[in-house]
């Protein structure tokens, strides 16, 4: 049993995304989508938390998303798969629910 | 049709009311969704905590006080509302600040019994990973 | 698989609709069922046909409708949400007083009870909004 989180801010604007990290357990899933990508950047603060959290909990960042702000591939942080919208919809239908943190 | 188990929706609430108008229009699907005889819980955490807080007065908003309306859950028969202590704590509040909201128990002479349930982050999130249905405002 | 999806804003301010539109069309073309896409909030400003976007925009309003009618999806604006925003469709008009509607072809307006029940029937509900 586990659940696909989708975060849709950037973590720099709100607490939405530390909130789905910390309702997060061990096999969920979180899919960084929206502005919620912002996150994903290596170099950007927020990156120590997805490396730390990586191990437990599956971490994606939606490829549209990131390619239309400009962040590349390589500038995404370590631990965190890119996948386009048909693996959001794998990742939907393979847990148990999605959580949504809007 | 087939009698159906019953489904576990858990309404995650994130937001204080007024600024915007989720917390009420998710209350409006609280109230609809009552009808359909599901398992019902309610989630408050984050901003969504200043949703049941005592003392509301909208008046020189122009808007409607609906904090009311959570008292009157109990008669729906939604009877779990959840409330995140961290997030209490981080905002400075306490169980105290709360609404007192109440369900009358049939089976115990209509006893008067607290709906709200203050659970840790880690309760939470098993609330989470318990739910067939979240539904996000 | 069967999904519901509900989309919780508008167009163009907000992506959300954009991105549900996505999501809708990349499960569809995977060959899964669509039972319902549920327009609540702001969300119900997705189903007027008196938008007029840019023409070297997208227009949302008729992608959701194309959805609807090529590929027999079903979306729902609720009413409640729909009346605080001016989104009628002709007997609603009619029952209101008010001297037009505006809901675009595809899309029909009813009760939030069509929102619980796509949270009992689907096997998945997928929520798109800010």
């Amino acid at each position: 049993m586990s659940t696909l989180h989708t975060v849709n801010k950037s973590p720099f604007e709100r607490g939405s995304m530390a909130s789905a990290f910390a309702h997060a357990v061990e096999g969920d899933a979180v899919l960084m989508i929206e502005d919620g990508v912002l996150g994903a950047r290596k170099t950007g603060a927020f990156s120590p938390t997805i490396t730390g959290r990586s191990g437990a909990v599956s971490i994606y960042a939606l490829g549209p998303d990131l390619a239309a702000r400009g962040v590349k591939a390589e500038d995404v942080a370590d631990g965190v798969t890119i996948v386009g919208y048909d693996g959001f919809v794998d990742l939907a239908a393979t847990h148990d629910r999605v959580c949504a943190w809007l | 049709m087939a009698e159906r188990p019953k489904k576990t929706f858990l309404y995650l609430n994130r937001k204080a009311p007024y600024g915007t108008i989720y917390a009420l229009e998710s209350l409006e699907v609280v109230l609809i969704g009552a009808a359909f005889e599901q398992d019902v819980s309610l989630a408050f955490l984050d901003d969504g905590v200043f949703q049941i807080v005592e003392g509301q007065d909208a008046s020189a908003l122009g808007m409607k006080n609906f904090s009311k309306t959570y008292r009157a859950l109990g008669d729906f028969e939604v009877r779990k509302l959840y409330v995140e202590r961290e997030s209490l704590a981080e905002r400075g509040l306490s169980e105290a600040d709360l609404m007192p909201i109440m369900w009358e128990d049939e089976d115990e002479d209509y006893a008067e019994k607290p709906s709200i349930r203050l659970v840790d982050r880690s309760e939470m999130t098993r609330l989470i990973g318990a739910a067939d249905v979240v539904l996000s405002f | 698989m069967k999904f519901a999806v509900v989309v919780n804003e508008g167009p163009y301010t907000h992506q959300a609709s954009d991105s549900a539109l996505q999501f809708v069309k990349a499960a569809l073309d995977k060959g899964h069922e669509i039972f319902r896409v549920f327009f609540y909030h702001d969300g119900v400003n997705n189903g007027t046909r008196l938008t007029v976007p840019p023409q070297d925009d997208r227009n949302l309003q008729r992608a959701w409708s194309e959805i609807a009618l090529t590929r027999n999806v079903d979306l729902v604006v609720c009413i409640a949400a729909a009346q605080r925003r001016g989104i009628l469709d002709a007997n609603e008009a009619k029952r209101q007083g008010k001297d037009a509607d505006n809901i675009a072809p595809g899309f029909r307006i009813s009760g939030l009870g069509q929102l619980i029940e796509a949270g009992i029937e689907a096997d998945r509900v997928v929520v798109f909004g800010d």
